[in-house]
């Protein structure tokens, strides 16, 4: 440690003072961090919440001096103990980094060496730091693992990192951190890649460790749920700059800023729908009872694994196991699961991107065996929008000719129609119709969004997939892109099939849901039935795992479980249990299970 | 792994009969006449018309072609034409000298092309790197002849460090190896340095850092294992641009192997000396490719056999 009298509550562990960071870009030097102070005490945990491009990651690369080789802090004082980290030489920071003050980041699929064992990985961070070696060391690497609750720790240390699985990955970051046991743990969006039962583990799972540790925790994170459940104390940033520090209950309760009000207000809060009604706004027509545009019955998808001299299939992936669901006009169904549970594999049978079994019925027209330029005229009507809007969208079109591109394809306007339609599906999501001239890389996230939403809406769908479709936005971002999603809903009558892992903003959006586990649809029903009277333990859980952004509301307690979550892959005789389907009343269905 | 090699092998059988095929119409549609060869200018038609049947060059492609091929699978590589000498006798003295010359120029070209690329990545846009790259390109574009006629005016025949030409002690491989493994010197470094590049910008670098490790640590045991992984694929490639090499190389330092017999054979369109090479060559791609994937099996923990 540092030598600091770390007896005293008072004491402070970090002093980060006037710390300013500069990126070199072409035109000249930018600040990214401005002039940010803060402290951070003994056992405790400071969140620091901001946006996307507010510099609270840059701060705690600046803090371990991890910066890229184009960033550079100019100003300002980084206070470990009695020594300012900001004068120490590179072989001194190597002592400190990973010895008293280890970091945890985002990725933890990518952020583990792919050709080293966990148990080399682990090793070589104890011998780097303690001088402790062979078995010696290979001894303090597994009760560091058993310290993340890892289940069979000593087989662990043979494992390669990807034979785990996301959550267990995160788990051996932490451990490897943890196991030199430094004063301070900067955890950079630790559990933003992981699903919400997993990040509930794994938050769980930090809280004992700083109780056991004795450890002060730097939390960097967007998600206000996520800070409500951990903070003890709060700094908001935007632009670079602290906005409002404050202790949690204070922050949440009281915001100052109105920055820090506009934020909260914007975070999709799980329960805040529960008395309003569900009403489906758009009116069909004539008659009120429309037949459902999309029809699914007994909707089944598997992949074979094949390995061996012939590649015969050895296993057999249960990507979607015998799913019915009806989606109406005007109406937002939602598929919410966990990743691997089959939500996105649905989306794609519906217009057939991959091979599917049972009965798939699109305005009326089965879609079974349909030959391609058939299903090309019911693509028409059925349109995607997936995650990561920058990838969805080629970085060498313009977005003129991007949002153009689909009515080419189908032949059904050219020249100065094309034009036309294109400026009006820009007005249509509020985008400047200059956007036509320019590329991508030239928007925000959450225009790119919109791009892609007009370019969905090009051809005048009926329905569209909306595949995890904000959940890559910051907050704010999301609200809008919602509140768009709703108007065009409204307006033209548009049904959604809403894939997401986020109950939050399902339960805003959404009118009827249903929830998928391991390729089965488990409850199904109206938003308000599933969300205030979740019957399938899996569903209870899932809303029990979501962070919620009240600092008052205490979590029960939860199991912390050691072992691999459950995976669809199965042997090849494997036959799916049947399982009987209860009306639980008002349209909402429960698969049943075992108690 | 044993049915993996077993499919490998199978793979190679049907592939080396391929090439058969495809150099035996390649030599059968040239139109040079191997018999003219053998007979001399001043030879009868009668003359010329016997040795043709002798060698059974007057039957139609597919008899020739199913007779070399029954042949060879019981091992008969067929005798040269020229002479008279069994290929595989032929062969068998020669391909020594050619094998170690190969392994002394993946040698030269790995530990050259390797160094270079991390050097550079590591030091990326600094004069080093610029320098480095420049001697690359250098490798890249330069006629291997040009190479090994400089290298030998330069450490031969002026500083006369080396021998300038012939076969038997290690400072007679030096120059053949370094003029052969020039090329993929610079081939490699250029890989190795944006292979680097790339893994240096990784997740797990960034993690190996925060841990506290040396630098030298973070690009010897984290970065350098990783971007090694795309690179052994293509050592595998790499030997049938050898094999090409080898026809000059061999030539210019009159180094005693393969090359030079089938540079000779060529000439003289001696069909199963060219045949017999061109089948030690497509072995050692195959051989070498295989021995690549198996490489990259154990340095890959994530490639799974298929």
């Amino acid at each position: 440690m540092t030598g600091l009298p770390t007896d005293t509550p008072k004491a402070v562990v970090l002093d980060v003072r006037n710390l300013t960071t500069q990126v070199a870009t072409p035109t000249g030097a930018k600040t990214i961090i401005d002039d940010v102070s803060f402290q951070l005490r003994p056992e405790e945990t400071l969140c620091i919440a901001g946006e996307s491009g507010s510099g609270k990651s840059v701060t705690a690369l600046s803090i371990m001096a991890l910066l890229p080789a184009n960033a550079r802090i100019t100003q300002g004082k980084i206070l470990l103990g009695q020594s300012d980290l900001l004068t120490l030489s590179d072989y001194q920071m190597q002592s400190i980094r990973g010895g008293e003050i280890a970091m945890i980041f985002q990725e933890p699929m990518t952020s583990l060496n792919p050709v080293m064992t966990i148990g080399r990985q682990l090793v070589e961070a104890i011998s780097t730091h303690q001088k402790i070696f062979g078995d010696a060391a290979r001894k303090i690497a597994i009760s560091s693992l058993d310290a993340v609750r890892m289940s069979e720790s000593p087989r662990r240390m043979k494992q390669y990192p990807h034979e785990l699985s996301g959550g267990m990955r995160q788990r051996v970051m932490i451990a490897m951190a943890l196991s030199c046991n430094p004063g301070i743990l900067i955890a950079d969006e630790p559990t933003t890649a992981l699903d919400v039962t997993i990040q509930a583990q794994t938050l769980m799972l930090m809280n004992d460790l700083k109780r056991d540790f004795n450890t002060a925790i730097i939390l960097i994170t967007h998600d206000m749920g996520v800070v409500a459940e951990m903070a003890d104390r709060v700094i908001i940033m935007h632009e670079g700059k602290i906005v409002e520090s404050q202790p949690v209950i204070d922050l949440f309760q009281q915001p100052e800023e109105t920055y820090t009000k506009a934020l909260l207000a914007a975070v999709p809060k799980l329960g805040s729908m529960k008395d309003k009604p569900i009403t489906i706004k758009y009116v069909p027509g004539a008659n009120g009872s429309a037949p459902p545009v999309v029809e699914v019955h007994n909707l089944t998808v598997r992949f074979d694994i094949k390995d061996g001299l012939l590649q015969r299939p050895i296993q057999r992936v249960h990507a979607v196991e015998n799913v019915s669901f009806d989606l109406f006009c005007g109406e937002t169904l939602a598929l919410v699961g966990e990743s691997g549970c089959g939500k996105s594999t649905i989306g794609k049978s519906l217009i057939s991107l991959i091979p599917w079994n049972g009965d798939i019925t699109i305005n009326g027209l089965s879609t079974g065996g349909m030959s391609y330029s058939e299903m090309k005229t019911i693509r028409r009507n059925v349109q995607m929008i997936f995650q990561d809007p920058s990838a969805a969208l080629n970085p060498r079109m313009r977005v003129g000719d991007l949002i153009g591109e689909p009515l080419e394809i189908h032949n059904l306007a050219t020249g100065a129609e094309l034009q036309e339609r294109v400026a009006e599906l820009l007005h249509r999501v509020d985008l400047s119709p200059d956007a036509i001239k320019r590329y991508p890389h030239e928007f925000s996230g959450g225009q790119r969004q919109r791009i892609c939403i007009a370019r969905a809406l090009s051809l005048g769908p009926n329905v569209i997939i909306a595949d995890e479709s904000v959940s890559a936005l910051d907050v704010s971002v999301q609200a809008q892109v919602l509140e768009l999603m709703q108007e065009l809903q409204d307006e033209l009558g548009l049904s959604y099939l809403f894939i997401s892992h986020d109950m939050a903003v399902v339960e805003q959006i959404c009118h009827r849901v249903a929830v998928m586990l391991l390729g089965e649809i488990v409850e199904c029903g109206p938003r308000n039935l599933v969300f205030n009277n979740p019957q399938h333990p899996y569903t209870q859980r899932l809303l029990d795992s979501v962070p919620i952004a009240d600092p008052t509301i205490v979590r029960r307690d939860r199991k912390l479980e050691t072992g691999d979550v459950p995976s669809p892959i199965r042997p090849l005789n494997y036959v799916p249990i049947e399982r009987k389907i209860r009306d639980v009343g008002g349209g909402h269905f429960v698969r049943d299970f075992d108690q | 792994m044993t049915t993996y090699i077993c499919r490998r092998v199978f793979e190679a059988l049907l592939i080396l009969i391929g090439i058969t095929f495809v150099t035996y119409v390649l030599l059968y549609l040239v139109p040079a006449d191997p018999v003219r060869q053998i007979a001399g200018r001043s030879a009868t038609a009668e003359t010329v018309e016997n040795i043709r049947r002798q060698l059974g060059l007057h039957l139609p492609f597919y008899e020739q072609y199913w007779n070399y091929l029954s042949a060879l699978v019981q091992g008969n590589f067929g005798r040269s034409y020229i002479q008279k000498t069994e290929v595989v006798e032929l062969i068998r003295s020669r391909l020594p000298a050619s094998l170690l010359l190969m392994v002394g120029a993946i040698a030269a070209e790995l530990i050259l092309g390797l160094t270079m690329g991390v050097i550079s990545a590591v030091r990326r846009n600094s004069a080093t790197d610029q320098v480095l790259m420049v001697v690359s390109f250098i490798g890249v574009s330069a006629p291997q002849f040009v190479v090994g006629i400089l290298l030998l005016y330069v450490f031969a025949v002026l500083l006369g460090w080396f021998p300038i030409g012939g076969y038997g002690t290690f400072s007679h491989l030096v120059l053949p190896a370094l003029t052969l493994g020039f090329l993929g010197a610079g081939w490699y470094s250029r890989m190795m340095r944006s292979s680097m590049l790339n893994v240096l910008e990784q997740d797990f670098i960034r993690t190996a850092r925060a841990k506290g490790l040396s630098k030298a640590r973070v690009i010897l045991r984290h970065a350098v294992p990783n971007a090694l992984l795309p690179i052994i694929a293509m050592i595998g490639i790499d030997i049938g641009i050898f094999m090409s090499g080898i026809v000059v190389v061999e030539s210019v330092f009159g180094w005693p192997g393969i090359g030079q017999l089938a540079w000779q054979a060529i000439q003289r369109v001696d069909i199963p000396i060219i045949m017999g090479v061109t089948l030690v060559a497509a072995c050692s791609i195959v051989l070498g490719n295989l021995v690549a994937d198996i490489v990259a099996l154990f340095v890959d923990p994530r490639i799974k056999l298929r």
